[in-house]
C-alpha cells in the first residue's frame, strides 16, 4: 500500500495529517478506512480495481473493518451494496467501462431508490473493441439516472471527493448516489503525494449515515417501492428531481465545511479555474486532460496567448450557474471531451453540448467549440493541445464559426 | 406498527395445523388472482418467519400484482429487488445487519432476511446470483423460489421451469408445430444441493402440502448461512384450470412423481410428505395423465406426448441415482466402487 512519508508514522493511528505516495486508486482506499464504510463489493475490471485491491489488503491487515463481499458480477456487486444501504450500511462499490454497463440495472434503480451509495467509475474504453485506457462514456451513461457526478482530476482530489461523496450523498435533503469519476491509469494507477487526514478531522466533516424513518427494518416495516404506475411515478420523479436541485447548495456547503477542515478545494465547488484572470479564450474540460492542457497554457503563455482553463468538477448537479458566471468572461471556449456521442447535434461531444445548453439562454454568448480527444487513454499531447488553442483562437477572433464546422477529431489518423 | 423484538427467538417446527400462528403478515391488499397458490406461498413463509424478518421480493407475480402503492400486504418490512437480484438482496441486507450489529449500529438481535424470487427471476435470470449466495456461509438468508412454471406476470411465457410440451404465449400450438417447447424442466433444487455443500437446507415444497412447507421454512432460518426452498405453485392462469383446483393441482404434481418433496439437511437427503410415501411403497404413484388432463396447457398432447412425459418421470424414479433428486445413473459396475446402494426404499429392510 501507501509509502509513508514521513518515518515511524502510521496514516492509520496517526494523530497529525500525513503524506503518502498513492495511487487515485489507494486514496480511495484510505477515504474508504476514514469513512468507516460498513459493506463493499468488489468484481475484477480494470483499471477501477485497484481500490478494492488496496482496501483488500487494509481490510486484511486489521486496518478498518468492512464486509467485503466479492460478487459473481457487477449486477450482483451494486445490487447487494444497495441492499445493504437500505438497511442503513454506509456503502462503497466501483467499476469500469462494461462493467459499469453490465450493472447498469442495479446503477438505475438505486438513483431510483435515493440510496446513497458511493461508487467510483474508473473510466475505460467501453468494448468493442477493446481498449483498457480513459475514456468517459462509462460514466457519462447514468447521468441521466439521478447520480451524482464529480469528476477528479488528481489522487489527492479523489480522496477528497469521496469524503465529499458521503458527506453530500447521505445528507437528507439530498440522498442521493454518488459516483465519482476517476480516469483510468491516469489517476487510477499514478502515484502522487497525497494528503492524508486525520480520523479526528474526517469525523468532524462526515457525520453518521442516518437514513432515518426510510431504514428498513423490523422497527419501521416500510414497504419500500412497491409498484405505483402512473398514478405516483410523476409525483416520485418530481422529488428526485428536487434532490438534485438541493444538492448544489449542500455541495456548497460541504466545500466549504472541507475546505475550513482541511484547507484544500479551491475557491468554487464546482470549477477549478487556471490562469483565467485575463485569459480571452479557455479550454474546458474534466477529470485528468487538465493536466497536459495547463502545461500547453503555461507554454503558450510564454508565447504570450491569453488562454486559461475552466475544469469542471461535478458534472451532475451540472452548475449551470457557475458556468454562465465563469465562461460569459471569454470570447471562446474549446470544449475537450474524452467521450462521444454519434450522431448528437454538431456530432459534438457529451461536455460540449451540456455547456452549450448552459449558455444558450445568455443573451451575448462566446463561441464554444467541440474537440474530441484523447480517446481510449490516448494521451493528449502539446501538438493536440496547440491544435485545440489555435482553432479555438480563430473563433475567438473572428467570434462565429463556419457554416458547417462541426466538431474536430483532434489526433485522429485519416 | 411494529412488533416487538423477541430476544432469542427460535421458530420450533410446527406439530400440525393447531400448532400454525394465529397472526398474519400478510394481509389484503394483493391484487393477485383468484386462486393464485404463490400468494400462499407467500403468507405461509411470513406465518411461518414471523415479524422480527426482512422480505426481498424480486420482480414478478409477488411485486406487480402483490405489492401496491398505499395498499401493501406486507405487515413487515419489504423492499424491491431486480428480477435477477434475489441472491444479491439476500445477500447484501444479511452483510449489512451483520456488519452493523458487529459495530454497535444497530441493536443485536436475530432478525430473518428473506429474499423471493420466481422461476424466471430464480432459475433462468437469477441462478448466477443465487448460486453466488449459497456459497457466503458466513451470512444468514432464505432464498424461495416460487414457481408458477412461467413469467406469469408478463403474459404466461416460457421459462426454464415451464413443463415439457405446455402452451405458453411464447410456445403456442400451431398446424406446422404441435409442440413448440420441447425442453425438460431444470431441476433447480437438485442442482443447488449438489453444488452448494456449504449451504445448510435446501428444499422444494408445495404450498398445497402447508405444514410440510412452514416447517421448511422454519427449518432454513433456523439452521443459519445461506439456505433455498424451491416450491411448486399453480397458476389459473397460466396453466389454464378453474381457480378452485389450485391445491388439488398441488397435489397431483406430487402424487404423480413430477415434483418430489424433499430437504436437503446438512448434506443427508429426506424426502417428506407423500413423495416419502411413494419411495418407501406405501403409496402408488399416480399415473401423469391425471395431472396432464387437468390443464389447458396440455390440452394439444397426443396420446403420444402423455407417453414421452410419463417416461420421463418414470426415469427419475427408476434411473436417476437418486429417485427426482440427482438425474446421472452410474454403470452397474462401478456401484460397489461408488459405493452406490441402488435398493429402493422400500425393499430396505428397517433395523428391529
Amino acid at each position: 500500500m501507501a509509502t509513508i512519508i514521513e518515518k515511524g508514522q502510521d496514516a492509520v493511528s496517526s494523530q497529525i495529517e500525513v503524506e503518502a505516495l498513492v495511487t487515485g486508486c489507494e486514496a480511495i482506499a484510505e477515504a474508504i478506512r476514514l469513512a468507516d464504510v460498513d459493506v463493499m463489493a468488489a468484481y475484477p475490471i480494470r483499471p477501477y480495481d485497484g481500490v478494492m485491491q488496496a482496501a483488500a489488503k487494509l481490510i486484511a491487515d486489521g486496518k478498518m473493518d468492512v464486509e467485503y463481499i466479492v460478487a459473481d458480477g457487477e449486477h450482483s456487486q451494486f445490487e447487494i451494496v444497495k441492499h445493504a444501504c437500505a438497511v442503513g450500511a454506509r456503502v462503497f462499490v466501483g467499476s469500469s467501462g462494461v462493467g459499469w454497463f453490465y450493472a447498469m440495472e442495479a446503477i438505475a434503480v438505486t438513483g431510483g431508490l435515493r440510496l446513497p451509495v458511493v461508487a467510483i467509475c474508473g473510466n475505460r474504453a467501453l468494448d468493442d473493441p477493446g481498449a483498457f485506457g480513459t475514456e468517459h462514456n462509462d460514466s457519462l451513461a447514468v447521468r441521466d439516472l439521478g447520480w451524482l457526478m464529480p469528476w477528479a482530476e488528481t489522487a489527492q482530489e479523489s480522496l477528497d471527493l469521496a469524503l465529499m461523496a458521503w458527506r453530500v450523498g447521505e445528507d437528507k435533503r439530498v440522498s442521493l448516489p454518488v459516483a465519482i469519476g476517476l480516469d483510468g491509469a491516469f489517476l487510477t494507477h499514478s502515484q502522487t503525494i497525497v494528503k492524508i487526514p486525520t480520523q479526528d478531522a474526517v469525523n468532524k466533516f462526515l457525520p453518521k449515515y442516518d437514513l432515518g424513518n426510510r431504514l428498513l427494518h423490523p422497527d419501521n416495516p416500510i414497504t419500500i417501492a412497491p409498484q405505483v404506475d402512473q398514478d405516483w411515478l410523476m409525483e416520485i420523479r418530481r422529488q428526485n428531481d428536487a434532490a438534485m436541485r438541493r444538492a448544489q447548495d449542500v455541495i456548497r456547503e460541504a466545500h466549504a465545511d472541507f475546505k475550513r477542515l482541511f484547507g484544500r478545494g479551491g475557491d468554487n465547488p464546482f470549477l477549478d479555474e487556471y490562469m483565467t484572470d485575463d485569459a480571452e479564450y479557455v479550454f474546458f474540460g474534466q477529470g485528468t486532460l487538465a493536466l497536459p492542457m495547463k502545461v500547453a497554457i503555461r507554454r503558450l503563455r510564454a508565447q504570450g496567448h491569453k488562454v486559461g482553463l475552466v475544469r469542471l468538477k461535478w458534472f451532475r448537479p451540472f452548475p449551470t450557474a457557475d458556468i454562465v458566471k465563469s465562461l460569459l468572461r471569454f470570447k471562446a471556449i474549446g470544449v475537450i471531451d474524452r467521450d462521444y456521442s454519434f450522431g448528437s447535434p454538431n456530432y459534438g461531444g457529451v461536455l460540449y453540448h451540456e455547456v452549450r445548453s448552459a449558455l444558450y439562454s445568455q443573451p451575448k454568448r462566446p463561441v464554444v467549440l467541440s474537440f474530441i480527444a484523447g480517446l481510449g487513454g490516448r494521451e493528449i499531447d502539446q501538438n493536440m493541445a496547440t491544435q485545440i488553442f489555435e482553432k479555438t483562437k480563430q473563433a475567438a477572433e473572428k467570434g462565429s464559426l463556419d457554416q458547417g464546422d462541426t466538431c474536430t477529431w483532434i489526433g485522429v489518423r485519416e | 406498527m411494529a412488533v416487538a423484538a423477541t430476544p432469542n427467538a427460535t421458530l420450533p417446527q410446527i406439530k400440525g395445523v393447531k400448532d400454525v400462528p394465529y397472526d398474519e403478515l400478510f394481509v389484503s391488499g394483493h391484487r393477485t388472482c383468484q386462486g393464485c397458490e404463490s400468494a400462499l406461498v407467500m403468507r405461509h413463509m411470513i406465518k411461518a418467519a414471523g415479524p422480527r424478518t426482512i422480505v426481498l421480493g424480486s420482480t414478478g407475480c409477488m411485486y406487480v400484482a402483490n405489492t401496491t402503492y398505499y395498499t401493501t400486504p406486507w405487515v413487515v418490512p419489504w423492499m424491491h429487488t431486480q428480477l435477477g437480484a434475489a441472491g444479491s438482496a439476500a445477500l447484501g441486507t444479511s452483510a449489512g445487519l451483520k456488519v452493523l450489529m458487529r459495530k454497535g449500529k444497530l441493536p443485536n438481535e436475530k432478525i430473518n432476511v428473506i429474499a423471493f424470487c420466481g422461476d424466471g427471476g430464480g432459475a433462468d435470470m437469477g441462478l448466477g446470483a443465487i448460486s453466488a449466495t449459497l456459497t457466503h456461509k458466513e451470512y444468514n438468508s432464505l432464498i424461495l423460489l416460487y414457481d408458477n412454471e412461467s413469467y406469469a406476470n408478463t403474459d404466461i411465457q416460457l421459462s426454464s421451469m415451464t413443463p415439457y410440451g405446455a402452451i405458453t404465449t411464447f410456445s403456442p400450438t400451431g398446424k406446422a408445430k404441435r409442440l413448440m417447447h420441447t425442453r425438460w424442466k431444470k431441476n433447480v433444487p437438485g442442482m443447488l444441493a449438489a453444488g452448494h455443500p456449504e449451504s445448510r437446507y435446501i428444499a422444494a415444497a408445495c404450498a398445497g402440502y402447508a405444514v410440510d412447507l412452514m416447517n421448511k421454512i422454519r427449518r432454513a432460518l433456523e439452521v443459519g448461512g445461506p439456505t433455498f426452498i424451491h416450491t411448486i405453485d399453480p397458476c389459473p392462469k397460466g396453466w389454464d384450470y378453474h381457480p378452485q383446483y389450485s391445491q388439488e393441482l398441488g397435489h397431483l404434481a406430487v402424487e404423480t412423481g413430477i415434483w418430489p418433496l424433499y430437504e436437503v439437511f446438512d448434506n443427508k437427503l429426506n424426502l417428506t410428505g407423500p413423495t416419502r410415501q411413494i419411495a418407501e411403497g406405501r403409496k402408488k404413484r399416480k399415473p401423469v395423465v391425471e395431472y396432464l388432463k387437468r390443464q389447458g396447457r396440455f390440452a394439444h398432447f397426443t396420446d403420444e406426448d402423455v407417453d414421452h412425459f410419463q417416461g420421463e418421470v418414470d426415469k427419475m424414479w427408476e434411473k436417476w441415482l437418486i429417485p427426482g433428486v440427482i438425474p446421472f445413473t452410474i454403470a452397474e459396475k462401478d456401484r460397489a466402487l461408488l459405493r452406490v446402494d441402488t435398493t429402493p426404499l422400500h425393499e430396505v429392510k428397517k433395523p428391529a
